[in-house]
């Protein structure tokens, strides 16, 4: 029997594996770890399934400390930033997130992250796998007056799930008041906490960046609540992908552009109209014309999952290829997402993917595939 | 009859000239939740390390081979519908295929319980 794990746990090379802060905790709780992003990260405590559910029914408690925390300050640190960003950082109010990209020159994704800003400073979350790529392309793309920080002092937590908002109120009261996308500071037990009303599991939930030294106790405090469990990678992704949100390196890449990817929400109007940014002329020829590649679900006929790298066909006509796919567990059936070409991309087009060289029927379909349960604020 | 193992953690169980051929508790337990089993059809023919058939858990596909040669004689339909069968009793109703056996032989060089047991636990 041999398991073909790669497409969870990136190819490492010859280089160590780092520990995140809460290496022992996780061992302690039983985690199988695996190599990812650099680190060894748990991949599952009790069970991909399990977690899966619990994190969907109740609070599912991820350690994200693999992901890059930046600091920005400075001189014009907007403007700056707005020359890499295709967001409207110089809208963004204290207190507020969004969700952003650095784009290349061609207009081709080199990172998808999330940027806030704070009282001193923009704060900025990237992937953990591209985190260095990223720092040494803002170091050589922002002018000398932008300070960078890179927090890796900092460990990352994430609650996510319906009953995240009260248990996480249990241990830092006044975080129930946030409303999704905003962020604010906090403090418990002596540390200075930043907290975003956020995820990746298309849930409620918070995003906390903590003191590494702090993580642990935290982690404790929370996971002493009847509503919390660990929850590890395996089902980080497959709650990700219910939500129809894309991996970085999977779904996004320097090869795809965001309008194809469908993050036209991550385009900011004024942005759109003033240009200035890296991949603008790109963003605008897809944005006006359409892109002639598109991200989109795919719902899967039958049982047998498709995976990253399977070739979709509309008829004898390769058409695409999946990015991301596996069993889901809310939706209790396979679903994919894929690169289809624009003429594909519509909603019920039916088409194939290849399985070890059996053709599985498949409809494009709306994302996400498991609704959203943000707490937006209301209008 | 008789239970033999191998090291890519498979079992045999040996009745005759017929094999019944499934994944240990150990390696369920490695694959996790499991939400699909492809079993090899009546009638086809495995070599030793031939590729017979495919376990799909939540997040990876693995292959499952011939641990010895043979011509398949029957696969178990129950996991068609329930394959977390694997999961929840995988060294008895989560069986995967009956082979005929083709060469008795190749049974000498697998290894028994006790043995496969000490493999593991040097894991």
């Amino acid at each position: 029997m041999s398991a073909d794990v790669h497409d969870i746990t990136e190819a490492e090379g010859d280089i160590p594996l780092m520990a995140l802060p809460l290496d022992a905790w996780h061992r302690a709780k039983g985690a199988r770890m695996v190599a990812f992003a650099g680190y060894e990260m748990p991949i599952q405590y009790e069970g991909i399934m399990a977690e899966h559910n619990w994190t969907r029914d109740h609070a599912g408690l991820f350690d994200v400390s693999h992901m890059g925390q930046l600091s920005f300050t400075g001189e014009d640190v907007d403007g700056a930033l707005e020359a890499l960003l295709p967001g409207d950082i110089k809208g963004l109010k204290v207190g507020h997130q969004r969700y952003s990209l650095l784009l290349d020159e061609e207009g081709g994704v080199l990172d998808d992250l999330m940027v806030s800003r704070r009282a001193d400073d923009i704060y900025m979350v990237v992937n953990g796998a591209t985190k260095y790529d990223d720092i040494g392309w803002m170091i050589e793309h922002l002018p000398d007056d932008v300070t960078m920080n890179h927090m890796d002092e900092q460990a990352l937590l994430a609650l996510q799930g319906p009953e995240a908002a009260a248990a996480l109120a249990a241990v830092v009261p006044g975080v129930d008041a946030l409303y999704f996308m905003q962020c604010a500071a906090f403090a418990w037990n002596g540390h200075a906490l930043w907290i975003s009303r956020s995820g990746y599991t298309g849930e409620d939930g918070f995003e906390i960046s903590v003191p590494a030294e702090g993580a642990e106790a935290l982690a404790d405090a929370l996971c002493a609540l009847p509503q919390v469990k660990p929850i590890g990678l395996g089902a980080r992704d497959s709650l990700r992908l219910e939500a129809g949100l894309p991996l970085y390196g999977h779904d996004l890449s320097p090869d795809t552009s965001p309008v194809g990817a469908g993050l036209g929400f991550a385009l900011s109007k004024r942005r759109r109209e003033e240009g200035g940014y890296f991949g603008h002329a790109r963003v605008m020829k897809e944005w006006t014309g359409g892109a002639p590649a598109k991200w989109v679900g795919l719902a899967i006929e039958g049982k047998l999952p498709a995976r990253e790298g399977a070739l979709i066909f509309a008829g004898a006509k390769q058409v695409g290829t999946v990015t991301s796919g596996g069993f889901a567990p809310t939706v209790g059936a396979p679903i994919a997402a894929g690169w289809v070409d624009a003429g594909s991309a519509a909603v019920d087009t039916p088409l194939e993917i290849e399985v070890r060289g059996k053709r599985i029927a498949a409809k494009v379909a709306a994302m996400p595939f498991v609704p959203h349960r943000y707490h937006r604020q209301p209008k | 009859m008789s239970r033999y193992f191998t090291d890519e953690h498979e079992w045999i169980d040996v009745e005759g000239e017929i094999a019944t051929v499934g994944i240990t508790d150990y390696a369920q337990e490695q694959l996790g939740d499991i939400v699909f089993v492809e079993l090899p059809a009546e009638g086809a023919k495995f070599e030793k390390g031939d590729d017979a058939a495919v376990v799909e858990s939540v997040k990876a596909a693995s292959d499952v081979y011939a641990p010895i040669s043979g011509e398949v004689v029957e696969a178990n339909g129950a996991l068609e519908d329930e394959p977390a069968l694997v999961n929840s009793d995988p060294e008895e109703d989560g069986w995967f295929f009956k082979l005929r056996i083709a060469d008795a032989s190749e049974l000498e060089g697998l290894m028994n319980e006790a043995a496969y047991k000490k493999f593991v636990a040097g894991l």
